[in-house]
């Protein structure tokens, strides 16, 4: 048994929020029902729980008080940005305590002649290529949350973006980090050059979903902002041939900035939403977005245009000013608002799959949409393969978010099977950690507790969450194997928050 | 075309039991960069371990087996136009895909179109253990589970054998261009840097011996135009050039044989203080190729004043430590780790640091 195991239920709330308050500002230790509710989710919020308590420590020397504490009492500790992920990584633990990262808000520096920024975790992801803009740099992942999510969350979930295929991820856009161990311990990894010597551990913490530490200062790389970046819209009518126009583009030797698809249901729905003036009897829409030199650029953009129509596009728009750029993007990004209009609840899914694969996993899609009687539209991020699933439902039919979740789960395992893998960019939290199982055998799941117990012996750093342990495993193999249909259940149950 | 895994396992489960040390090999080109090590350490032979298992040129994704001499992939990639875009180093013919992603080794075009590391989408990996894991996959984006794959790099085998990796490839540039300008090595820090901050098509920037030498490559339209803008004198056989920048087959480095060769990872800005020996520098500045006799504990200093690591790359003494020194605090969680994947200590002791 774990520490925190043998100290659950035993720590008194008050007498904590006191130890606290004698380092931390009083305003910012949060222990009242009414003022934690706001944490008990992220963005997520078919998952919740609510923590015993919430801080926002100030500085580092704070939180790193804060760690040694929890760490001495076995109490589990939740580190959170901005709450705006999407797997219910930053859902409380009910014996623990909730480490927000808000306060840690500033731009430490920004140094356009190395190109780098150092900043805080809980600076804004956007707010980095506006305060850069000045130099005409940017950072170049973009989650569609970039208004509002952190760079500290961006970090724990190896955020991506719509222009990951050629920019990158977090991972290849991150040069450092500060790191506090489980007990409160200062650690400084990676460097201000490209690499550092030995096990790349930079990699190993990014997408770790605050299992292994928590993150207090973060180096990243800016890119030149390019020259200009045009759009070019087609419209097809199959998803197959839209499909092969994305393998041509590649085959060509163009790397398009941004390479998005959209099904029929998405398309309409986004039209009613943003009237873009996409196509609404196509079957399939590709926006294809070219960005570099104003020469490259005009190169690329004919070379699409003339390829999208040879392959049978039956309609291509190309946007020649910022004003209709920004407009044809309009559609892509409002389609999740876009779906929530047409339906009274969505459920966004994560999956990705060889590029390849695409028609046959919308297809099969498609029947398993009809078996179950309820609707999904894709959004794809057809350049890296990364399909977001819209499944629509409505959570005040009884049995209808189960429901969703079951069609959900059939859809990564879908994924993995034709050599995909359960999320691409929202990470695994509590939501996917029922497939983790499909995708990974026990060996591997073991190495993974292994390495969380290399720097969290004790597994008070967000547990719960990420890895399955392996006695759930076998719980979800029987519940899938309809063996021990009440034990699954009530994992399934487990944390689940209703909104009626 | 072989694989040889399932023996592979066998050997190191044959190790496990008499826990006896492995010392990991695919073509031995590398094998310059380990520490001196101590004491008898069989052998395990990845050469024969090889084959590319699948390539879909439209995924840009090739999975191949870690004995693999790169020699082999680029000529797979050369027929549908692509290539390893981190120009890995091949200091032999010999050199393998496992021994490049082990000790993380990218060429001149590394800034611009990532490192090894960076293309990494997924390995197959014996560990400790013996048991034979796959982890990440064959897709650009994968965030399930701990990224073990990328965490390989630079581990130069010491978490396991990897036997298989998948990477991302790129298309090949259409068009390129080499540019070169006389400078002193303060002029082209600055102007390397102040470079890679425009958005032009630049692909990779070094210098050495008075010369700058910048590389375009993209769209024949925007290499010419940005030519054209930039000036300099056109580098001709300038592929031969970055090749041998790329094998270490410049002058500087194979020139005065005995003297060692210090890799500095750097801020690219970073000016370093004056030394005897001779410089080389790539990346853009922030990697730096030093050539002459030195103390380990004084090229640390420099390094970490220049907001990075060194090692010795290459000759002087292996018997102490070759990479920079770590604090403790962190050389306990790199024991950690080691221990989670080889707690026996089979998978070559003491060739990265002296402590693992």
């Amino acid at each position: 048994m774990s520490q925190a195991e043998a100290n659950r239920g035993q720590v008194d709330r008050e007498a904590l929020a006191r130890r606290f308050r004698a380092f931390i500002d009083p305003a910012y230790v949060i222990s009242d029902d009414e003022t934690l509710k706001p944490y008990e989710c992220d963005g997520l919020s078919v998952y919740c729980e609510m923590p015993m308590l919430v801080v926002l420590p100030e500085t580092v020397e704070q939180a790193q008080q804060v760690l040694r504490i929890c760490h001495a009492e076995g109490i589990p500790v939740v580190a959170r940005g901005a709450g705006t992920g999407l797997c219910a990584g930053a859902m409380p633990h009910p014996e623990g305590v909730v480490l927000s990262m808000a306060k840690f808000n500033r731009i430490l520096e920004i140094d356009p002649l190395a190109r780098a920024a150092r900043v805080q975790p809980g600076v804004r992801n956007l707010a980095i290529s506006e305060a850069a803009a000045v130099h005409g740099l940017y950072y170049g992942p973009d989650p569609s949350s970039q208004i509002a999510c952190t760079i500290g969350g961006n970090v724990a979930e190896n955020s991506g973006g719509v222009h990951c295929l050629k920019y990158g991820l977090t991972v290849h856009n991150l040069l450092s980090v500060e790191l506090l161990t489980v007990e409160g311990e200062r650690l400084s990894i990676g460097s201000e050059g490209l690499d550092s010597c030995g096990a790349d551990l930079l990699a190993l913490l990014t997408g770790s979903e605050g299992l292994l530490g928590v993150v207090t200062e973060v180096r990243i790389k800016l890119l030149p902002k390019p020259e200009v970046a045009q759009v070019v819209m087609a419209g097809f009518d199959s998803v197959q041939t839209a499909g092969d126009a994305v393998g041509a583009i590649i085959a060509e030797g163009i790397i398009p900035g941004g390479l998005e698809m959209m099904d029929s249901h998405a398309i309409v729905a986004a039209e009613a939403f943003a009237k873009a003036g996409y196509p609404v009897d196509a079957q399939a829409l590709l926006l294809c977005e070219v960005d570099g030199t104003e020469e490259e650029v005009q190169e690329h953009i004919e070379a699409v245009e003339n390829l999208f129509r040879r392959l049978g596009a039956t309609s291509v728009r190309t946007s020649h000013s910022e004003e209709e750029r920004a407009r044809l993007w309009q559609g892509r990004k409002s389609a999740f608002p876009a779906v929530g209009r047409i339906s009274p609840d969505y459920y966004c899914m994560d999956g990705t799959i060889p590029r390849s694969q695409l028609a046959h996993v919308l297809t099969e899609m498609d029947k398993m949409s009809e078996a179950c009687g309820l609707r999904v539209a894709n959004v794809f991020h057809a350049g890296d393969g990364n399909l977001h699933p819209l499944i629509l439902f409505d959570a005040n039919v009884p049995g209808e978010l189960e429901k969703t979740e079951a069609f959900g789960a059939r859809i990564l395992e879908l994924c993995v099977d034709v050599g995909g893998c359960i999320t691409g960019e929202h990470g695994v939290g509590v939501e996917k950690i029922r497939q983790m199982p499909k995708q990974f055998n026990e060996q591997e799941l073991s190495q993974f507790h292994r390495i969380k117990a290399a720097f969290d012996p004790a597994g008070t750093l967000n547990p719960g969450k990420g890895v399955p342990t392996l006695r759930q495993c076998q719980e979800y193999r029987s519940l899938d194997m309809n063996i021990e249909p009440n034990a699954g259940a009530q994992a399934q149950h487990e944390g689940r928050c209703r909104h009626d | 075309m072989t694989d040889i895994s399932l023996q592979l396992q066998e050997q190191v489960k044959a190790a496990a039991a008499d826990k006896r040390a492995l010392h990991i090999v695919g073509g031995g080109s590398k094998a310059f960069m380990s520490r001196e090590v101590e004491g008898e350490q069989q052998t395990l032979s990845l050469a024969e371990h090889k084959g590319v298992i699948s390539y879909h040129p439209v995924e840009l994704v090739l999975t191949a087996r870690a004995g693999t001499p790169l020699s082999e992939l680029d000529a797979v990639l050369a027929e549908h136009n692509q290539m390893l875009s981190f120009e890995p180093p091949r200091f032999t013919d010999a050199s393998t895909l496992g021994g490049t992603l082990a000790c993380n080794l990218s060429g001149p075009g590394r800034p611009w179109w990532g490192s090894v590391r960076d293309q990494v989408l997924g390995v197959r990996l014996i560990n400790g253990l013996g048991e034979h894991l796959r982890f990440g996959g064959q897709v650009m984006k994968n965030v399930a589970g701990y990224d073990v794959s990328r965490l390989q790099a630079g581990a130069m085998g010491t978490l396991g054998v990897i036997t298989e990796v998948s990477l991302k490839v790129l298309p090949r540039p259409s068009d390129t261009r080499t540019l070169v300008f006389e400078s002193s090595l303060d002029e082209a820090l600055s102007m390397m840097n102040q470079r890679a901050a425009e958005p032009k098509p630049l692909s990779a920037a070094c210098w050495q011996d008075g010369r700058l030498y910048l590389r375009l490559s993209g769209a024949h339209a925007a290499v010419s135009a940005t030519a054209g803008y930039w000036g300099g004198e056109v580098l001709n056989e300038a592929d031969r050039f970055w090749q041998q920048l790329r094998d270490q087959q410049l002058a500087f480095f194979t020139e005065e044989g005995a003297r060692p060769l210090w890799r500095f990872s750097i801020n690219p800005t970073a000016h370093l203080p004056a030394l005897d020996g001779r410089w080389l520098v790539d990346w853009a500045g922030a990697q730096r190729w030093y050539r002459g006799e030195a103390d380990m504990a004084e090229m640390a200093r420099i390094a970490s004043a220049a907001g990075g690591q060194v090692s010795l790359f290459r000759g002087g003494d292996r018997s102490g430590e070759v990479m920079h020194a770590q604090p403790e605090a962190l050389r306990q969680l790199q024991r950690n780790i080691k221990q989670a994947f080889d707690p026996e200590g089979l998978f070559n002791p003491g060739r990265l640091y002296s402590w693992m």
